[in-house]
């Protein structure tokens, strides 16, 4: 069924999890003849600061090839959103040794396929190739980690696209039109408030120096993170790395990634939109939380299963109650981004169905916020949380990028190799007393944001 | 938050069919059919074994053990198309079901056993079939296979689960109603496909999913899941004998003939101007030529062409003119589809409403560019080694898109030895077999669509 209200449910699960998690305790898997395949992760440091690690995945002759930067929207100078991710697309341009294009086309030509993204805390470009093409691939990235030649010509074409992006993934739509707002009123103080994307304003008027100034400052390899998963040998990326990557000066240290934090938060707010294209309503409600960067030791393994048991599927409490007991809601859920440097928001969101009205969906789940506040978690519950979780790393070892994404993300976000490998262990250790103070200690009505979603009124309109 | 910003996102929710990637452009189902398969594959053939179980069911399998899961994938021929006259949304609807009960175990029941299975179950129709697909953890399968027996062959259609359900699809109905992306993609359906069941809403109407009663779902399920429609593919931690074991219970007792409606092939009618207009910033535009059958002999060359066109890669005409060069659009990609009873090439975008005239004519220059003078030698050659390179990738990257993969390549009657042929398929391709399918394809006159304000005297040419 393709439902987009169960589509949305299993997208943000499958996003918290990939995100947070991964599979160490899988180190040893038995083969059909009983022989233990070994699982290791490698990761060692290039002369020049660079972190390289690497994911062995020998089951096809193909390797992902991730460089990771640390420097990510949130990281801007004021009044310059979207340059992280205007020079993301910008990296793509000619350099000294390569054409414009020359890159896209040597990957094109042996099959792989490129692209990059950009998100709050970093930016990263990924190439997936046959392995023979890995140190092809090594020798052009580490070329435009410096050697970048940017035109006036080159800048303005391509902040026409980033402008016509925006337009796509935000003007033309309400959804994303509330949820800019949103993020904009939960946050005070802290960057996050700010698209990633950029407000259109700024946006038009980024220019060369700005991109200059900040290729310069961020895109050296002690600020940059390698992944390589895939058909390959650790001392062949090694030896690879040291040839195309350790040939990069170090660049100035960069100091602490110390950026404004939000102040005591006092006060409950709502943000509302109502447009013509919307029939039916829906509501977030969001709160600021710690991630795993910023919580203290524990807490936001608790956050994560808090989300899982709160509203992560259709076995969760705000599923269940709204959507098949009470009737009331197409959709009703939660999700937690613990991935991130600074503290982060945990949400919960519902539609209604039927007959029921938005403010009856929205009563029922801040009353399952309320009850898991006030009397916390079983430990069937918690239990199976913690088994869901388990599974998704497995599962996540299934597929070569996702284990990439998993370990770029975490070590771009100050966490490290070990983090990654002692997390179940971690989340296995929560107790039922901990998801439950999380959720007394966070998810306070009189301290949180609300976003509304709404049909244009029909009077006065 | 919006998390993640790509440098490319123009194909959303990318799945494997077979011969290449699904988008979802829209309400269409489009196939860009990427025809592959590295050489270095082939020099470790993926081993596919052929399995047939002591009742006769057969079924793909590629056995691994590197990761501990199995996926199955499989489809019964007759989707959507299936759904009656006024019941459309039928098959939509069922395919929400299969965990909703089956044999004696009611909706809640089957849902703690499937995630006591530690076990993912998915149903989903198109407009030529229903597919089945599930990921297990090898050690649990026992449990996992157990509760697929009972989803395909006694599944209860309770009537709660039916109206719960079908209350969430309503939702969603209603929410498209003022939506002109919505409108447009129904409009657009309806103008290409006529009274064809292609122009119908795979969700149904508000109406068609009202009349809806338990004795149409166990019609279609009757009429559908039957083992002469069946194709079967499992990738993982099972060997052969314990596979046909596991064929037999799922698919062993099953009827052996389908009882479906006969369905028409359609040509798609083209040279027609079909316009939503909203004030949105951005505006879409597609646009739909001739496409070319899955078995055609001049199917390898359309492929090819719509490569070079606008297919996945940054070297693409399109993508190059539209957007590197003039900052026209963030995205642009043309795609070919092949559905059991049409076959269309389309071409997307998305572009600053007061330049999409502009935006209009240069796809359209491009296009006609191609079906007058075709490519260079130099850029088939090109296309040919990135199709050769990309199979792997773009198919084969998880055990999941690996069971996908060989399910269409049933479909397709294409043999199982299919991977070791295509390159041959692709090397014999010719550089006037490329031109004479531009200009076949690519002389006609498209039909257009623009959803965006209206569109002053543009695009007629």
């Amino acid at each position: 069924m393709k439902s987009s209200t169960r589509r949305l449910r299993t997208g943000l699960l499958a996003g918290a999890l990939v995100f947070a998690v991964t599979g160490p305790m899988l180190a040893e898997t038995a083969s059909k003849d009983g022989k233990a395949n070994e699982f290791k992760v490698t990761d060692f440091l290039l002369e020049n600061g660079m972190e390289v690690v690497v994911i062995p995945d020998h089951r096809a002759p193909i390797v992902t090839h991730m460089v990771w930067y640390k420097i990510g929207s949130a990281d801007e100078p004021p009044g310059k959103s979207g340059i992280a991710h205007f020079f993301e697309h910008l990296m793509f341009k000619a350099t000294s040794n390569h054409a414009a294009g020359e890159f896209d086309r040597a990957v094109s030509d042996i099959g792989g396929s490129n692209n990059a993204f950009t998100s709050y805390d970093y930016t990263a470009f990924h190439e997936t190739v046959a392995p023979s093409a890995l140190e092809l691939m090594m020798s052009f990235e580490a070329d435009r980690m410096r050697n970048l030649i940017l035109t006036d010509d080159v800048i303005k074409t391509e902040r026409d696209v980033i402008l016509e992006e925006r337009r796509s993934r935000i003007d033309n739509s309400p959804e994303a039109v509330l949820d800019e707002e949103v993020d904009a009123t939960l946050w005070q103080n802290q960057p996050y408030r700010i698209p990633v994307i950029g407000w259109m304003q700024e946006m038009e008027q980024l220019n060369r120096t700005d991109a200059v100034a900040f290729y310069d400052k961020y895109y050296r390899p002690n600020n940059a993170v390698l992944i390589v998963a895939g058909d390959v040998e650790p001392n062949a990326v090694k030896a690879m790395a040291e040839k195309t990557y350790g040939k990069v000066a170090r660049g100035p240290d960069l100091p602490p990634r110390i950026r404004p934090v939000e102040p005591e938060q006092n006060t409950r707010r709502t943000v509302t939109l109502s447009d013509a294209r919307v029939s039916v309503p829906n509501f977030s409600t969001q709160w600021v939380v710690p991630s795993y960067h910023t919580g203290k030791p524990g807490e936001a393994e608790a956050l994560d299963l808090l989300a899982e048991i709160l509203g992560g599927g259709n076995r969760s409490r705000l599923y269940q109650e709204l959507v098949v007991k009470q009737g009331i809601a197409s959709n009703a859920g939660a999700y937690f981004q613990g991935t991130m440097l600074d503290d982060t928001n945990f949400t919960v969101y519902g539609a209604p169905r039927g007959d029921a009205k938005l403010a009856d969906v929205e009563a029922a789940v801040d009353a399952e916020v309320v009850r898991i506040a006030r009397d916390g978690v079983t430990d069937n519950e918690l239990e199976k949380a913690k088994d869901r979780y388990v599974r998704s790393m497995i599962f996540a070892r299934d597929k070569q990028d996702s284990m990439a994404n998993i370990y770029g993300a975490e070590l771009a976000t100050g966490g490290t190799v070990q983090d990654i490998e002692q997390w179940p262990d971690r989340v296995r250790k929560v107790t039922a007393d901990e998801v439950k103070a999380a959720a007394a200690k966070y998810l306070v009505l009189a301290r949180s944001t609300t976003g509304y979603l709404l049909p244009q009124q029909q009077a006065g309109n | 938050m919006t998390l993640v910003l790509d440098r490319l996102s123009a194909f959303p929710a990318a799945a494997a069919r077979g011969e290449g990637m699904v988008y979802r452009t829209f309400a269409t189902l489009c196939f860009a059919l990427f025809f592959l398969l590295l050489p270095v594959l082939s020099a470790r053939a993926m081993d596919i074994q052929q399995v047939t179980s002591s009742k006769g069911v057969t079924a793909w399998l590629v056995e691994d053990y590197s990761v501990p899961v199995v996926a199955i994938r499989f489809v019964f021929g007759g989707g959507s198309t299936q759904d009656p006259p006024g019941k459309e949304g039928l098959a939509n609807l069922m395919t929400g079901l299969f965990d909703e009960g089956a044999g004696t175990l009611d909706s809640d029941a089957f849902q703690v056993r499937l995630d006591d299975a530690g076990a993912e179950m998915g149903f989903e129709e198109s407009r030529d079939g229903i597919y089945g697909s599930m990921r297990m953890l090898g050690e649990q399968r026992d449990e996992a296979f157990d509760l697929l027996r009972l989803a395909v062959n006694q599944p209860r259609f309770d009537q709660a689960p039916i109206d719960r359900i079908r209350g969430q699809i309503l939702s969603g109905i209603i929410a498209g109603e003022n939506d002109p992306d919505t409108i447009a993609q129904n409009k657009w359906a309806r103008a290409l496909y006529g009274d064809h069941p292609y122009s119908r809403s795979d969700q149904g109407t508000r109406q068609s999913i009202a009349a809806i009663t338990p004795d149409d779902l166990k019609a279609l399920h009757k009429a559908v899941f039957a083992r002469a429609g069946l194709h079967v593919a499992v990738v993982g931690a099972i060997d052969a004998e314990t596979l046909k074991k596991k064929l037999d219970m799922v698919f062993g007792d099953l009827p052996q003939d389908q009882a479906l409606a006969p369905v028409p092939d359609i040509e798609p009618k083209l040279a027609q101007h079909v316009e939503v207009n909203y004030d949105l910033p951005q505006t879409s535009l597609q646009l739909a030529w001739p496409g070319v059958k899955r078995k055609s002999a001049d199917f390898f060359p359309a492929v090819l062409m719509n490569e070079i066109l606008g297919g996945g890669t940054f070297t693409s005409r399109l993508f190059q003119e539209v957007r590197e060069k003039r900052g026209l659009a963030y995205s642009v990609n043309s795609s070919l589809v092949n559905h059991d009873h049409a076959d269309a090439l389309i071409v997307t975008t998305g572009t600053r409403s007061d330049r999409a005239a502009e935006t209009l004519g240069i796809v359209r220059d491009v296009v006609k560019q191609l079906a007058e003078d075709g490519p260079t030698e130099a850029e088939l050659a090109a296309t040919k080694k990135y199709l050769i390179g990309a199979y792997a990738i773009n198919n084969l990257d998880s055990s999941s898109a690996i069971a996908t993969t060989l399910v269409e390549l049933q479909l397709d009657d294409l043999g199982i030895d299919y991977m070791q042929r295509r390159t041959g398929y692709i090397n014999a391709v010719t550089l006037d077999q490329v031109k004479a399918a531009a200009r076949k394809l690519l002389s006609t006159e498209p039909a257009i669509l623009v959803i965006g304000p209206a569109l002053a005297g543009a695009g007629k040419g």
